[in-house]
């Protein structure tokens, strides 16, 4: 059986979130899509609160300790990638963004994203795209279309002729990160981090003699 | 193997006290701390090179000079010369003027400087980093080894018929280590000259410095220069001693707590754990560093820092007695048991003169050999 590996990056601060609730329903789905193609899949799952101080003390240090280590491997050699974060005045958590900043800038180049957002209001909604999403077209990531906010109020709301449900929305944003994944193949390739870059030569390729 | 100290040269207020040197103390206390790491039988002294306060040695080589002509036996080196916003042509003949003043008593270290305003205060741009350590040491290393350059490169202007003075101490270019905590192109760059690679260490987790040395020695093996065993690796390192080791432990933490590169971020425990910091007993200190030669192979230089992050002369002054009263005699005799015969001491003058007499001699052997060969057209050619 063909395997995939997704991760999950939870940027909820309290216990329980609502933010991990939303992560946890658009991972449930993309898991039965590709278990429905016969791929097998697992799943680790990052709660960046776990990790807050490691990741201060990464920025402070400039290192990332054996533990956040660990947890970077995880969400960047995935074949797929679940990142949701609580919309904070206007944008991603400082938590959120921070884990972002310690990751190489390379290390998510390629990677199939779905984004997610919570709020108390629906009016935050396009933050996912004027601010998550150009913040994975930087790091050269393949962020799927669709994009998946839940305000408070979705979580007791049906569709209307204007919306789409929540349900409906995580439906089909799982759909497209599923397509993406059954055809990734970034859990099996080996990186090197000593590869030196193309055209690299020790002595210089300017002219100098 | 060679043991010694460096200095980044950071003032920095004692959090204890409050107090702050001024730059003329702090110099000061630069060049006591250097006299008497010759004093307690340390092998190295090396400065390293800022432009920014608080850092205040910007001029490692007068100050190495100033020290060719205090002490007798300990060996000058930088921590690090910044080859990219330096002239190779500068360095080139201030560190041959060293060579010539110290006795060979000298060698550099060279780095890329992590200070992104430097590069623009020195007309260079931090994002050609990588290009300009290797078009410029190209170029030193070229001065040193050549009579006459005629020169041509992307970051500086061109040279004809350039005979760099004074002509290296009997005609043997100082030694050159080439530092670097993450950037694979430099330690390709030392290996490919068989030049000796130092690795910072005491920023980053020793597995990622196993790494970096492990990929060094691979290429320097590569590139033909010898065994990746005998490859020429120096290690930083960074202690604090007291006989008993709670005490150093209590003594050190608020000058951990503050310091300008780790303060307020991972606790003390967890900073010894995950780098090569060693806060505690000489004995510690001794099995901690013994442990190096575990991932880094059999080496050549042990640095540490010591005198940084406040801490008062006269406890930098202390932590040297101890250094070289009770943990380098037994450093020198642990690593010298089961180091192969073959390994490389760390580098002298005295012995690169002997290596490049032997090669002469080999070689001249070998073309008496070749009858077909008459006496004078090996050199005649070149």
């Amino acid at each position: 059986m063909t395997a995939r590996r997704i991760a999950v990056i939870s940027a909820g601060l309290s216990q329980p979130s609502s933010t991990r609730l939303l992560a946890d329903r658009l991972t449930q789905a993309v898991v039965r899509r590709l278990t429905e193609e016969g791929l097998e899949v697992t799943v680790d799952v990052v709660e960046l609160r776990d990790t807050a101080q490691d990741v201060t003390n990464n920025l402070l240090t400039g290192f990332a300790n054996p533990k956040l280590e660990s947890v970077i491997e995880k969400a960047t050699t995935a074949d797929g990638l679940i990142a949701v974060t609580p919309i904070f005045t206007t944008s991603y958590s400082g938590l959120f963004k921070s884990f972002i900043d310690i990751l190489d800038p390379q290390s998510l180049a390629d990677m199939p994203v779905l984004i997610g957002a919570t709020g108390g209001s629906e009016r935050h909604s396009l933050a996912l795209d004027y601010a998550i999403r150009p913040l994975f077209s930087y790091l050269h990531s393949a962020v799927v279309p669709t994009a998946v906010y839940a305000a408070s109020s979705d979580w007791g709301n049906g569709a209307d002729a204007a919306v789409s449900s929540l349900p409906e929305r995580i439906e089909r944003a799982a759909g497209e990160l599923a397509a993406s994944v059954k055809v990734s193949d970034r859990s099996d390739s080996v990186r090197d981090p000593f590869a030196l870059p193309a055209g690299f030569s020790p002595v210089g390729g300017f002219g100098a003699q | 193997m060679q043991f010694g100290i460096f200095s980044v040269g950071d003032i920095t207020t004692d959090p204890t006290t409050g107090y702050t040197p001024t730059d003329a103390e702090r110099i000061q206390n630069i060049l006591t701390i250097a006299l008497h790491a010759e004093e307690v039988g340390l092998d190295v002294f090396a400065m390293g090179e800022h432009h920014n306060p608080p850092f205040v040695p910007s001029s490692p080589i007068a100050i190495n000079s100033w020290l060719a002509a205090k002490t007798e036996r300990i060996i000058l080196s930088t921590a690090t010369t910044l080859i990219t916003t330096n002239d190779p042509v500068r360095l080139a003949e201030d560190y041959a003027m060293l060579q010539h003043v110290s006795g060979g008593r000298m060698d550099l270290t060279l780095g890329r400087g992590n200070t992104g305003p430097v590069y623009p205060w020195f007309g260079e741009d931090i994002r050609q980093g990588i290009p300009l350590a290797i078009e410029k040491y190209g170029l030193l290393r070229r001065l040193w080894h050549e009579e006459y350059v005629d020169w041509e490169g992307q970051f500086r202007s061109p040279l004809q018929g350039f005979q760099s003075t004074p002509r290296p101490l009997d005609g043997v270019a100082p030694f050159v280590w080439h530092g670097s905590i993450r950037s694979p192109e430099i330690a390709e760059q030392a290996a490919y000259y068989g030049d000796g690679f130092f690795s910072n260490h005491i920023f980053w987790p020793a597995s990622h410095t196993a790494k970096m040395i492990q990929f060094y020695r691979q290429r320097f093996e590569h590139y033909g220069h010898g065994t990746a065993a005998q490859a020429i690796v120096g290690l930083g390192g960074q202690v604090f001693m007291r006989k008993n080791s709670q005490d150093a432990v209590n003594e050190f933490r608020p000058y951990f707590n503050s310091a300008p590169v780790y303060g307020n971020g991972p606790s003390l425990e967890d900073f010894t754990e995950q780098t090569p910091l060693t806060v505690g007993s000489p004995q510690q200190v001794i099995d901690r560093t013994l442990g190096f030669r575990e991932y880094a192979g059999d080496y050549q230089r042990q640095l540490w820092l010591m005198d940084h992050a406040g801490l008062p002369l006269k406890t930098v002054l202390e932590q040297l007695d101890l250094l070289g009263g009770e943990v380098v005699p037994v450093l020198r005799e642990e690593f010298a048991k089961d180091r192969p015969a073959n390994v490389p001491d760390g580098p002298t003058h005295a012995a690169l003169v002997a290596e490049r007499d032997a090669a002469v001699l080999s070689a001249a052997t070998e073309s008496a050999g070749n009858e077909s060969t008459p006496a004078g057209a090996v050199t005649a050619g070149e």
